[in-house]
C-alpha cells in the first residue's frame, strides 16, 4: 500500500521558461541512473533481503525516489508550459514535443525510452547493496553534470538538494551493506 | 495561525524533511535512542501542522487519512505542480479551483 501527499518533497520554483533545460534535466525522469530507474530498483529488491534493516531502508529510499521523479518531472512540465507552440521548432525540446507534446515522459536526455534493463534485483543481498550504492554515485554524478548544465537558479537549487540525497542514500546503504555482511559472518553459515 | 499558505507548507516540508533524514537513520540504526527521540517529537509537531494546515487549506492526503470538507477537497484543490498551488496570498488560494 502507499499514500500520496499533495505536496512535493522540496518545493520547486522554475525561474523562466526554458526548452533546453528541460530536454536535459528529463535524464533524471527517465534515464538509467535517474528517479525512476532507482524507485523501482530499491522496491523491486525488498522481497528477498534477509534482515528487517534492509528491508526498510529500501522500501523508505524507494519511496523518497518516487517524491523525487515527481519533483523532476514538475520541473520538466513547468519549464516548457508556457512555452509558445510556435517557437517549439528547432529548441532541443522539439523532438520530445513531437510524440509527447508537453508531457513528462520517462526517456533520457538523448531520447532513449526507459527500460527496466536500467536496473537489477539478483536475488543476492550483497549483490543487490552494491549495485544500489554505484547507483547513488551514478545519480549523484548526473546531478552534478545537470547543475553545471542548468542556467536556472530555480531549477538549480533543486538539483542541489536531489544530489545531496544521494550521497544521504549512500551513506544508508554502505551500513546496510555492512549489516548484510554481518549476517552473512553470523553462525548461521558453517 | 498567521502565516501564509506557501509559508505553512514550507514549515511542513522542513518538519517532514526531518523526519525522512532520521526515519533512515533509524532504519540502519534501530538503537539510537537519541535518534528515535528526535523522530517522536518531530513526528508529534508535523502531525498537529499537518492537522491544522488541513483544515485551513485542505487534506494532504486521501484513503481515511484526513476528512474532507464539502465538496470533496481531495479533487479539487490544486496539485503540487500547478502554477495556483505555490501562490503568495495569505487566504486559502486556489481552495476551490475553477474548473
Amino acid at each position: 500500500m502507499w499514500i500520496y501527499e499533495k505536496k512535493l518533497e522540496y518545493p520547486v520554483k522554475v525561474s523562466s521558461c526554458n526548452p533546453t533545460l528541460a530536454s536535459l534535466i528529463i535524464e533524471q525522469f527517465g534515464g538509467a541512473d535517474g528517479e525512476l530507474a532507482a524507485a523501482l530498483r530499491y522496491l523491486t529488491q525488498v522481497w528477498t533481503m534477509p534482515i528487517p534493516q534492509a528491508k526498510a531502508i529500501l522500501t523508505d529510499i524507494g519511496t523518497e525516489e518516487l517524491a523525487h521523479w515527481e519533483m523532476i518531472g514538475t520541473m520538466v512540465y513547468q519549464l516548457v508550459k508556457d512555452l509558445p507552440e510556435s517557437k517549439i521548432a528547432g529548441t532541443p525540446f522539439a523532438a520530445h514535443y513531437a510524440n509527447h507534446g508537453k508531457s513528462p515522459f520517462p526517456h533520457n536526455a538523448a531520447g532513449a525510452p526507459f527500460t527496466a534493463t536500467y536496473f537489477n534485483s539478483k536475488g543476492d543481498p550483497i549483490a543487490n547493496i552494491y549495485e544500489n550504492m554505484a547507483a547513488e554515485q551514478k545519480a549523484r554524478a548526473t546531478y552534478e553534470h545537470l547543475i553545471r548544465l542548468s542556467d536556472d537558479p530555480g531549477v538549480t537549487d533543486a538539483l542541489r538538494f536531489l544530489r545531496e540525497r544521494e550521497i544521504v542514500h549512500f551513506q544508508r546503504f554502505g551500513e546496510t551493506a555492512r549489516l548484510l555482511q554481518e549476517y552473512m559472518d553470523s553462525k548461521r553459515y558453517y | 495561525m498567521n502565516i501564509s499558505r506557501k509559508e505553512f507548507l514550507r514549515k511542513i516540508q522542513e518538519l517532514e524533511f526531518a523526519v525522512i533524514e532520521l526515519n533512515l537513520f533509524l532504519d540502519t540504526h534501530p538503537s539510537h535512542q537519541q535518534a528515535l527521540a528526535d523522530y517522536n517529537r518531530l513526528t508529534q509537531e508535523l502531525m498537529n501542522a499537518k492537522a491544522m494546515y488541513e483544515r485551513q487549506y485542505g487534506p494532504l492526503t486521501n484513503f481515511g487519512y484526513a476528512p474532507s470538507q464539502y465538496p470533496w477537497q481531495w479533487a479539487l484543490t490544486p496539485w503540487p505542480w500547478e502554477d495556483d498551488y505555490d501562490c503568495k496570498e495569505d487566504m486559502p488560494c486556489g481552495y476551490m479551483k475553477k474548473s
